[in-house]
């Protein structure tokens, strides 16, 4: 497949500024492994007067937008002090080459961490930030992609998709099988989201497609109710789901229950809490 | 710029007879061959010529064994399909782990299906054992379906041996040879092969045509259900102008077998020679068992998509098994299968030639690709 690159990126893919190792590097960064396919090797070289990045060099092993990426982000970082050096987004770099295919983020996200590893060699500080919150647990083994290394990325670039974390992480673009995991993780950054709280009636679980929505109710009434029915060798069937409208017949000795009042309003609130405040519940007859 | 085209096992030029011989059926010639009339009836004999020139070029012994297809995938879909249908009480599939994406894709979704599906390993040269095939035999085997040579490596697999161990055992047998077809001789007379894929871009014909050969007395269930086209085997009105190049294609195949054998052999053999004076270089499959016009080769600590970046630049047009190429994160699942270290199989290149190349492009591209190796090489941070 042809990718798209921008006349910015094959320029510092074909003529790469600033390749190499430089010598007594106050800071080196080196992140990737050849087994993922791509790794960048960044060197710094620190005026200690003002904190100041004052040259640096790099060395990539990848395809061509992860050349260009490291390319020029070792113009970027030119003169500016290590704090100003560390608030700059993988987005800046994209967009400073005019941008990436979104396949090829994870490009820009490489040259990012390197920066910030180059940066904490030369501080003494032994391992990345991920490490140090404690969240280096491994997602993606395939590609080596922590827990950590996703929640930021996602964080950082607002990620809605598995496709768009694997685009910029690699995470999930092997085997697959933690694909589950990576939609967790984003399930909670969308439960987070402002506009989802903003809705007046929130129900518990975030806004649901119709067919989650069965799922759910299915899920509540098979795992939660019918077994508190059994126990009283009575139980229920599902009968319909129509929108917000559940339908229900009683079976056994729920069936002619004198409570059995009780035990649809109570079947109707547990509904109510968990899915949509606007479920209504409809008891069928039995032979109906 | 001029384009110098060694990307043949992903597609072919169209060749100027066959291009004069489809124009008309485009054109003049555009009756629908089930029409009553005479004018439709014309283009119906045209269609069964066509058919005639797959059928000998491939050797079988009627032209009534072979179906049209829209394209190699399809061909594949139809059979394997077809086979597991007319064997229904059995429920297993043996292909291999270096199948095209047209065989894989569909053998993970039939595992989802409930078939049990064995996937033969291939060794470091990318050549598969039939031992390890007969060992995986049993009564429950519905179908074996084994590419006849792989795309990526041009490695050749024994299809015709493999075809009797899977006759043996009372399964069917179904060969992928898209790749084959044209470069070396395929025998059918065996009776050993029930069913075998073409497709008519690899062979100088267009893109959308293929075609599925079906040995006589081989049940067959079709896969597109519509008209009584291709007698009741393949419902859809006929890709008239698509049909007559493939016939036309495949007969113009068979005419140049021998240079491929040759000539086109001893252009690949002096480009692979070349590269591989390179250092730190390996050739990825095996020497001997392999198409004439294809050889893989991988260029240690380089990635191959940034490669192919460097030589489109000359115009060079060449192909990649590297992870950025692959469409996935990963690199070729051929590579992979033959165990091809992670220094050289994000770095290799793939040249397929064919019978329109000459020694003039294989100068230019023997030229061209040291000093881009060389330069890759100074960026990437792995150096031994």
């Amino acid at each position: 497949m042809a990718w798209n690159y921008t006349d910015l990126v094959k320029q510092h893919f074909f003529q790469p500024n600033n390749v190499g190792v430089l010598d007594n590097a106050d800071g080196t960064g080196k992140v990737g492994s050849i087994a993922c396919g791509d790794a960048l090797k960044l060197t710094i070289k620190v005026d200690k007067e003002n904190d100041t990045i004052e040259d640096s060099r790099f060395q990539t092993f990848g395809c061509g937008s992860a050349i260009a990426s490291s390319s020029i982000l070792t113009g970027m970082i030119k003169g500016k002090t290590l704090e100003e050096a560390l608030k700059i987004t993988n987005q800046e770099i994209a967009a400073a080459l005019g941008g990436l295919p979104p396949e090829k983020m994870h490009c820009s996200v490489m040259g990012r961490e390197a920066l910030e590893a180059a940066i904490a060699d030369y501080r003494g500080e032994k391992a990345g930030p991920e490490e140090e919150e404690d969240e280096g647990r491994i997602v993606c083994n395939c590609f080596g992609i922590t827990e950590g290394k996703i929640r930021k990325v996602v964080a950082e670039n607002n990620l809605r998709t598995v496709e768009d974390v694997t685009n910029y992480t690699k995470a999930g673009g092997g085997c697959g099988s933690c694909i589950d995991e990576i939609e967790t993780i984003l399930e909670e950054f969308s439960d987070a989201r402002p506009e989802q709280t903003q809705e007046k009636k929130k129900p518990k679980s975030p806004k649901l497609t119709n067919l989650q929505r069965i799922a759910l109710i299915q899920e509540i009434l098979d795992n939660e109710v019918r077994p508190i029915l059994q126990k009283d060798n009575g139980d229920l069937e599902l009968v319909d789901i129509d929108g917000l409208a559940v339908s229900i017949r009683m079976v056994g000795q729920c069936s002619g229950c004198r409570a059995a009042g009780l035990t649809t309003s109570w079947i109707e609130d547990k509904l109510r809490e968990i899915v949509d405040p606007a479920i209504s519940l409809d008891v069928v007859e039995e032979g109906a | 710029m001029r384009t110098i085209y060694l990307d043949n096992n992903a597609t072919t030029a169209v060749d100027p007879l066959v291009v004069e011989a489809m124009m008309p059926f485009l054109v003049e010639h555009y009756g629908n061959p089930s029409s009553m009339h005479e004018f439709g009836g014309n283009v119906a004999n045209a269609i069964e010529k066509a058919r005639e020139q797959v059928a000998s070029s491939l050797g079988a012994t009627h032209p009534t064994e072979i179906v049209f297809t829209s394209c190699g995938t399809e061909s594949d879909n139809t059979a394997i399909r077809s086979a597991l249908r007319s064997r229904k009480s059995r429920r297993r599939l043996i292909t291999t782990r270096v199948e095209h994406p047209a065989v894989l894709t569909l053998a993970r979704h039939l595992e989802r299906e409930g078939y049990d599906v064995t996937y033969l390993p291939v060794d470091g040269n990318g050549n598969l054992s039939l031992n390890q095939l007969e060992e995986e035999m049993d009564e429950n085997v519905a179908l074996v379906s084994m590419m006849a040579a792989n795309n990526e490596t041009g490695v050749i697999f024994p299809v015709e041996k493999a075809g009797r161990i899977a006759h043996e055992h009372g399964a069917l047998f179904h060969t992928d040879a898209v790749q084959i077809m044209g470069k070396l001789p395929l025998d059918l007379s065996s009776g050993n092969i029930d069913l075998l894929s073409i497709s008519g871009h690899k062979i100088h014909a267009p893109k959308g045509i293929g075609a599925l050969y079906v040995r006589r007395g081989c049940r067959f269930r079709p896969f597109l259900l519509g008209g009584h086209q291709e007698r009741g085997r393949r419902g859809g009105t006929e890709n008239v102008p698509g049909i007559v190049a493939l016939g036309c294609a495949a007969e113009l195949s068979q005419a140049h077998i021998d240079e491929e054998r040759t000539r086109v052999r001893a252009l690949r053999d002096r480009l692979e020679k070349s590269l591989l004076a390179m250092p730190d270089t390996r050739l990825n499959g095996d020497v001997d068992q392999r198409l004439p016009g294809t050889t893989n080769i991988s260029f240690k600590n380089v990635e191959g998509e940034a490669l192919l970046l460097m030589l489109d630049r000359k115009g060079i047009c060449a192909s990649s098994g590297s992870a950025c190429t692959s469409g996935t994160l990963e690199p070729s699942h051929v590579l992979r299968a033959m165990g091809v270290p992670f220094h050289f199989a994000h770095g290799s290149l793939r040249f397929s030639l064919c019978r329109m190349n000459n020694d003039e492009e294989v100068d230019f591209v023997i030229e061209a690709l040291p000093p881009i190796i060389e330069r890759l090489r100074e960026i990437s941070l792995f150096k031994d």
